[in-house]
């Protein structure tokens, strides 16, 4: 690649022809305060105008996010000018933004709160305080995301990821000039359109134009009701991700600690998703063998991300007998906490309020589903995201990164390092393939690692030789971007696999929309590679089969995989939610 | 029948229907072919309401919400139906100095409309535009191609009876 020398205040940078000049700056370790430039998803639209630099020979200011360096440019980022105009440009941001910053939920990871301070901002002349209209503003008809658009600063990343990466497509620029906003089509409430719920636009969006949905205060209610049990469950990602809401690195492996701040919020037990993560396997596998022996419809695709469920029930109808009938690990937890664990702790399952931690959003609609009351009740009460959880723990007090790590409660806490690489793009397939080898041949796989199925590459493929089966094709797509090339593949005839995996969120549930913010691609790595190693080196067990407490489970209560209880309380149906909201990509 | 067929032609004929499909027929695969569409479609239908961007949309293989971001985008386009008549108030400044404002109220409660919206019988669409270079004759009102100069709240329903 060609390179272009160029002057940074002063400083001799080269850059790559054709970076622009923040690009240049950033890797010349020259700071330059954006608000709508995300390089790592191309979406440079140059709308904030926070990123003005002044370059020699330029009548006015440039916009160092869109602005390409060329040879010999000279460009300086710090003069009386260019201070000048970057705080205007914030305080006239902050003009028609709420001053709710004390009590807003991005209190302390705001890029514009950053921002202010970045460019040492010192009053706002003309705040904008009241906002008569607020409640009409904001959208609260989703079960999993909130959209307040009062505090939204049009910076359109939550658009490119919703178009662009996910191809849902819901969110949109409408109207022009100070009329501008980001809206669904027709100013729809988010529960009418297209949304699947996934909550990448959390992640995307600078301040706190969107947030997850919050349920904190009915976890508290239930916590401090004396005729309630409350038991808990956490997905796989959570304890590689937990820690940096505290403070702690990327890839902090945080399993004990979770625990035990878990049990001094007072919940009477602390169970795991992990659990249930290697009961899907079970289910799944055997699903999958009986489609492969049976000429059931084949490729199978998993189902254990709700996000990627509702993408297919509304875009890809047609193909929803591909989704495997396994519930997602979280709700196979609900169904067996109601029933499977009431019977053996003695407890009425009206009593017990089922509450899990995911890195998720849209398991908070999952969970809503209608028909996600196997037992007899609502199989989960409430879904808190890791975001949510995070802020519990501070407001009990709790010293986190000091806690003494605890153990899981039995029945439902054991796993296998199989369970916990659910929460990574891959995982699911890696785990699956492991007992699927073992359920055919009797034995275990030479490798458990299953390399090619890791990663961050947005479609993965792999074969692997099973036994009598022969070769097995299989096939993993985070995001649904990536997701669509293998469905059209399959619409098309042309997709040669047994077994897909989809996840909805780029990178997988460890980069999921209740995730801690911010996180980017170095992240979701460190993410992962936590979850690997748990896998690799803490848990004793790596096969979802020697789980010994799913064993006991079969033995005890399910008998048998795909069997009659099976049946009724972790296997479920999909709803094709048509096609009103045209949904098409062409450009 | 598709629900949306129905949907559409509770509004429109179904010989306007069967045009709007040769339009977007005509503009379906080509790169850029949304805005053609949208003209067209309006110069057809007279507005763009939500049942024809939903049939755009799934026509052109589109996103809804992109369509619905360019028909906000562009003032040409409107969502609202139009009335027979436009009636545009001057609101720039040596209008607005000599009464333009009050013209545009007037208008509002006569029509018993804001501005931007079209009466209940269809008759008349109300806008307010800033400056149309004659100010010498302000405050001035349009009408369709008609310019009133020097008008006066007691001048409107005069001026107004002349469309039909």
């Amino acid at each position: 690649m060609s390179t272009v020398k160029l002057t940074i205040d002063n400083r001799p940078v080269e850059a790559p022809a054709g970076a622009t000049i923040l690009e240049a700056a950033r890797s010349a370790g020259i700071k330059i305060p954006t608000l709508c430039a995300w390089p790592e998803i191309h979406h440079t639209p140059g709308a904030c105008r926070v990123c003005m630099t002044e370059v020699e020979g330029q009548r006015s200011l440039i916009a160092a996010c869109v602005f390409p360096v060329s040879e010999g440019m000279v460009v300086r980022t710090n003069t009386e000018k260019v201070r000048k105009a970057r705080k205007m440009v914030v305080e006239l941001l902050l003009a028609n933004h709420p001053q709710e910053c004390n009590f807003c939920v991005r209190n302390g990871s705001c890029e514009l709160q950053k921002a202010a301070e970045f460019v040492g901002l010192k009053e706002v002349r003309f705040p904008c305080t009241e906002f008569p209209q607020k409640e009409k503003i904001i959208d609260r008809s989703s079960p999993s995301i909130v959209r307040d658009n009062r505090k939204c600063i049009e910076c359109h990343r939550c658009v490119t990821v919703c178009d662009q990466i996910q191809t849902v497509s819901v969110l949109t620029p409408a109207f022009r000039g100070s009329a501008v906003k980001v809206t669904p089509a027709f100013d729809l409430p988010l529960i009418a359109s297209n949304c699947v719920a996934c909550g990448q636009c959390i992640l995307a969006c600078p301040v706190g134009a969107l947030y997850e949905k919050d349920d904190v205060d009915a976890v508290w209610a239930a916590l401090q009701d004396p005729a309630k049990h409350v038991i808990v469950q956490e997905a796989p990602a959570i304890r590689a991700a937990l820690g940096e809401e505290f403070g702690m690195p990327p890839g902090s492996l945080v399993t004990g600690k979770m625990t035990a701040a878990l049990r001094r919020l007072g919940f009477d037990k602390v169970f795991d998703t992990n659990f249930t993560a290697d009961l899907t396997i079970i289910e799944e596998g055997n699903e999958l063998l009986k489609r492969v022996k049976e000429g059931g419809t084949l490729p199978m695709i998993t189902s254990c991300s709700p996000g990627w469920i509702k993408f297919c029930e509304h875009f890809y109808p047609d193909l929803l007998p591909h989704l495997s009938t396994c519930k997602s690990p979280q709700q196979m937890f609900g169904a067996l906490a109601k029933t499977y664990y009431a019977e053996f702790a003695g407890i009425d399952p009206k009593n017990i309020v089922s509450v899990s931690i995911m890195p998720c959003t849209a398991k908070k609609f999952e969970a809503q589903r209608p028909e996600m009351a196997a037992s007899g009740y609502r199989d989960v009460d409430y879904v808190l995201t890791t975001r949510e959880l995070g802020r519990m723990i501070r407001e009990a007090g709790i010293d986190f990164e000091n806690l003494a790590d605890e153990d899981y409660d039995a029945p439902m806490g054991e796993y296998t390092g199989a369970g916990t690489i659910f929460g990574a793009t891959g995982g699911v397939m890696e785990a699956a393939l492991r007992t699927v080898y073992a359920v055919v041949t009797g034995g275990n796989l030479p490798n458990l690692d299953i390399t090619p199925v890791r990663g961050l590459e947005g479609v993965k493929e792999a074969t692997v030789k099973v036994g009598a089966l022969g070769d097995v094709n299989v096939a993993v797509a985070h995001g649904l971007g990536n997701a669509r090339k293998l469905l059209d593949k399959i619409r098309e005839g042309k997709a040669d696999y047994a077994f897909i995996e989809v996840m909805c969120c780029p990178g997988g549930c460890i980069a999921g929309g209740g995730e801690p913010i911010p996180t980017n691609n170095d992240i979701r790595l460190k993410r992962s590679a936590a979850l690997y190693a748990d896998d690799g080196k803490v848990q004793k067990n790596r096969q979802s089969h020697e789980n010994e407490s799913v064993k006991k489970l079969y033995d005890k209560f399910l008998k048998e995989p795909l069997g009659h209880k099976s049946h009724d309380l972790l296997h479920t149906h999909y709803t094709k939610r048509g096609t009103e909201m045209p949904h098409g990509q062409g450009r | 029948m598709k629900a949306e067929d129905t949907e559409l032609l509770k509004e429109f004929t179904p010989e306007q229907v069967a045009k709007l499909d040769s339009i977007i027929e005509k503009h379906k695969g080509k790169a850029g072919g949304l805005i053609p569409v949208l003209e067209e479609a309006q110069v057809c239908l007279e507005y763009l309401p939500l049942p024809v961007q939903k049939r755009i949309a799934q026509g052109l293989n589109l996103p809804l919400s992109r369509v619905y971001g360019v028909v906000t985008f562009y003032s040409f386009f409107t969502m609202t139906p139009r009335g027979k008549h436009t009636v545009r108030v001057c609101l720039g400044t040596a209008c607005y100095v000599r009464g333009g404002k009050a013209i545009a109220e007037a208008l509002e409660k006569q029509f018993n409309i804001r501005e931007g919206e079209t009466t209940e019988d269809r008759m008349f669409t109300l806008e307010s535009v800033r400056c149309l270079g004659a100010c010498g004759l302000g405050p001035v009102v349009v009408v369709d191609e008609d310019v009133h100069g020097r008008v006066k709240p007691a001048k409107l329903k005069e001026i107004l009876s002349q469309y039909h």
